[in-house]
């Protein structure tokens, strides 16, 4: 029986001809008479690396038993359609936290792999593929292959950010980092441009582990990406520890307009610039500094019937500030864009995954509002900008780019055809490679 | 610490269950089909609950004769001593197309989640009776509260052990034994992966939720969610003669 899926954007889905729910991960699937495969987690990606129409698709969900932990040397090893936040729920409380960690903490294990996915501490440590030791491969001839660095590297480093396009990951073991408590030191400081961002940032991300700025991509002229910078490091001792908010917040239906539009968002970022910074270093739980947005349940909702677009891409240090200075104006121009306007830079600690986003540079994440033809002619102004300053777009956040920019930014993409499985395929795969 | 024996571990409400009660300090016996996934189970319940103590057996109830399940139900007990919660969660969703043209699949459907739920109950029963405490909870499903033509094979199978659990509570009633009917709507388990889910659909970990609380609360009767009593009731009222020209 087929099923319609979705992924975060709710611009792109997909109807499946086969659901796999596996029971046990040492049972294989049969995959003899199917196509085209592809592993489902848990939908977070925004565009289409998560969704294939008319092929068999495997529920990882299903597997997300634990089945190792090594307290001592902070290893874990567990199935990989287990959740980042059922991994943090198990491991924090014993004094680990994950190496690596995006701002959601509901993408699922062979997800983070698979998107190779970075955080705050990308300068500091590199991505989440950096701190996985080895994982199972299934093929779709079902042979199973264990990678490491050691054992099969050239599935190993295929795999870490492959788009789970090498074979289903079935489970991994991951490295975790040691913390005192679940609370974290944060700090922020308001910039009011670009240049000032860009001294502020040579300052702080030699210092601090976690390091991100909002940008109010609204400001224009001589505010041009203003925004605040925002640095956390995991506390040590406390006399008292911070409990989590628990969070009822959420969107239980979309509703036919976006609550985001040019208005909603000029008061917001006015107002969120103009909050009262406290010049202190605040206390917080990790989870409103690591994921803000997960607080509100289904947020993806906002952006109403049509959904939204995500636009990430990362540039050479080279000419940064011209380039993303170039991109802010554009949007700043046509007041599209969202409160969700995330600047990093990243460091040259590379995972060493063929097809990975993450490599040193600035990376700058915006949210858009689907509005048809209007958001990609927007898309393809910026497309150009990318390309000519040698950038990338990520995968995991993509529905637009040309096959040509994909091609250009990952100069690996022959190497990685070689040891593509040759069922497992994705609707992204077919719009930038081909079948 | 407290005892249990979930019969059907590797369903996906009964694995949401079996956390919830390692989480409250219950050792645990497992049963399921599958023995490579009930290693699975229990490894990760290793990882979870290092003070749990975890035991698996693998049964079938179409492959093992009544005696052999019975022998393998006295072994949990032999193993845990007192027992305060059975859970019997296993079943399959028959396909009832299927069924209207090959009996013997019909007859399976019926053996899977009727009779042989009812010799199990039978056996567990007159353990807790001896005991003279503990939970029956049996996961059943508003499936059997009016058979419809898409599903009333299932639907059968699930009213007669709605039945037989109204007897038998009556029954053991005087001797402290709690015999619980869980009645869930529709639930986003491996058993329905294959449908199209919508607004009515739970998640079992919020079946689970609703079902350890029935357990300590001492219920007889669960809609779970809550709202599913409220459908059935209006489903249940719907006279014969209009309900048999529906398409449900």
């Amino acid at each position: 029986m087929s099923h319609e899926y979705l992924s975060w954007g709710r611009i792109n889905n997909a109807t499946s001809m086969l659901d796999y729910a596996p029971i046990s991960r040492n049972k294989n699937l049969d995959f003899a008479d199917v196509n085209r495969i592809l592993t489902y987690g848990n939908g977070r990606s925004y565009g289409d690396v998560c969704l294939s129409d008319q092929a068999s698709i495997i529920n990882s969900r299903f597997l997300n038993k634990f089945i190792h932990f090594d307290r001592k040397d902070g290893i874990l090893t567990c199935e990989a359609g287990i959740t980042l936040q059922e991994i943090l729920k198990l491991i924090v409380p014993t004094g680990w936290f994950l190496s690596v960690t995006p701002g959601t903490q509901y993408v699922t294990l062979g997800g983070a792999i698979a998107n190779d996915v970075h955080g705050k501490n990308h300068h500091a440590v590199g991505s989440f593929g950096c701190f996985v030791e080895e994982f199972e491969l299934c093929l779709s001839s079902n042979e199973r292959l264990i990678c490491s660095k050691a054992q099969n590297a050239n599935y190993f480093f295929a795999t870490i950010g492959g788009l789970g396009l090498t074979g289903w990951i079935v489970w991994a073991k991951i490295r975790l980092l040691p913390i005192c408590n679940p609370n974290m030191v944060t700090n922020s400081y308001k910039f009011a441009n670009l240049d000032e961002y860009f001294a502020l940032n040579t300052e702080l991300a030699a210092n601090n582990d976690y390091t991100v700025a909002w940008i109010d991509c609204l400001s224009s002229g001589a505010k041009l990406g203003r925004g605040i910078y925002f640095t956390g490091a995991h506390a040590g001792y406390q006399e008292e520890l911070i409990q989590p908010k628990a969070s009822h917040l959420g969107m239980p239906i979309y509703l036919p307009v976006s609550l985001i539009n040019r208005y909603s968002l000029q008061i917001f970022n006015f107002l969120y610039y103009n909050r009262r910074q406290s010049s202190a270093p605040v206390m917080q739980h990790y989870e409103p500094f690591f994921y803000p947005l997960d607080a509100i349940n289904n947020w993806n909702r906002l952006y109403g019937q049509k959904g939204f677009y995500q636009y990430q891409f990362v540039i050479p240090f080279t000419n940064a500030r011209e380039v993303i200075a170039e991109v802010l104006k554009h949007i700043s121009k046509r007041k599209m864009g969202s409160f969700l306007a995330v600047l990093k830079t990243m460091g040259d600690i590379g995972s060493g995954g063929l097809l990975s986003f993450a490599r040193p540079g600035v990376t700058l994440a915006l949210d858009f509002a689907n509005q048809g033809n209007k958001t990609i002619e927007l898309f393809r102004i910026l497309d150009q900008i990318v390309l000519e300053a040698g950038g990338a777009i990520y995968p995991a956040k993509d529905a637009c780019m040309s096959p040509e920019l994909f091609m250009r930014g990952y100069p690996n993409l022959d190497k990685f055809k070689l040891l593509k499985d040759p069922k497992f395929s994705s609707n992204f795969w077919r719009r930038v490679v081909g079948e | 610490m407290k005892n249990a024996i979930i019969i059907g571990a590797g369903s996906t409400i009964a694995s949401c269950v079996i956390d919830k009660l390692a989480a409250k300090d219950f050792n645990i016996y497992l049963l399921a089909r599958d023995s490579e996934a009930l290693l699975e189970k229990q490894q990760d319940l290793n990882v979870k609950y290092p003070n749990a103590n975890i035991f698996i057996q693998a049964f079938d109830v179409l492959a093992n004769s009544m005696d052999q399940i019975t022998e393998k139900i006295n072994i949990c007990f032999d193993t845990l001593g007192t027992v305060e919660v059975v859970l019997i969660a296993y079943g399959t969703l028959p396909n009832q197309k299927l069924c209207e043209n090959d009996l013997k699949e019909e007859s399976s459907a019926l053996r899977i989640n009727g009779v042989s739920v009812l010799e199990i109950c039978h056996h567990v029963a007159n353990k807790l009776q001896l005991q003279k405490s503990g939970t029956l909870a049996v996961i059943t499903s508003v499936a059997g509260l009016r058979g419809r033509q898409s599903n009333y094979i299932y639907g059968a199978a699930k009213s007669m052990v709605n039945i037989y659990l109204q007897g038998l509570r009556n029954r053991v009633n005087q001797y402290g034994v709690q015999v619980l009917t869980v009645m869930p709507g529709f639930v986003d388990t491996k058993m329905t992966a294959e449908f199209k889910k919508g607004l009515l659909w739970a998640k079992p970990g919020k079946v689970a939720d609703d079902i350890v609380n029935a357990i300590f609360k001492k219920k007889d009767i669960i809609y779970t969610p809550w709202f599913w009593r409220y459908i059935m009731l209006i489903i249940k009222s719907i006279p014969e003669s209009i309900f048999k020209k529906m398409k449900l």
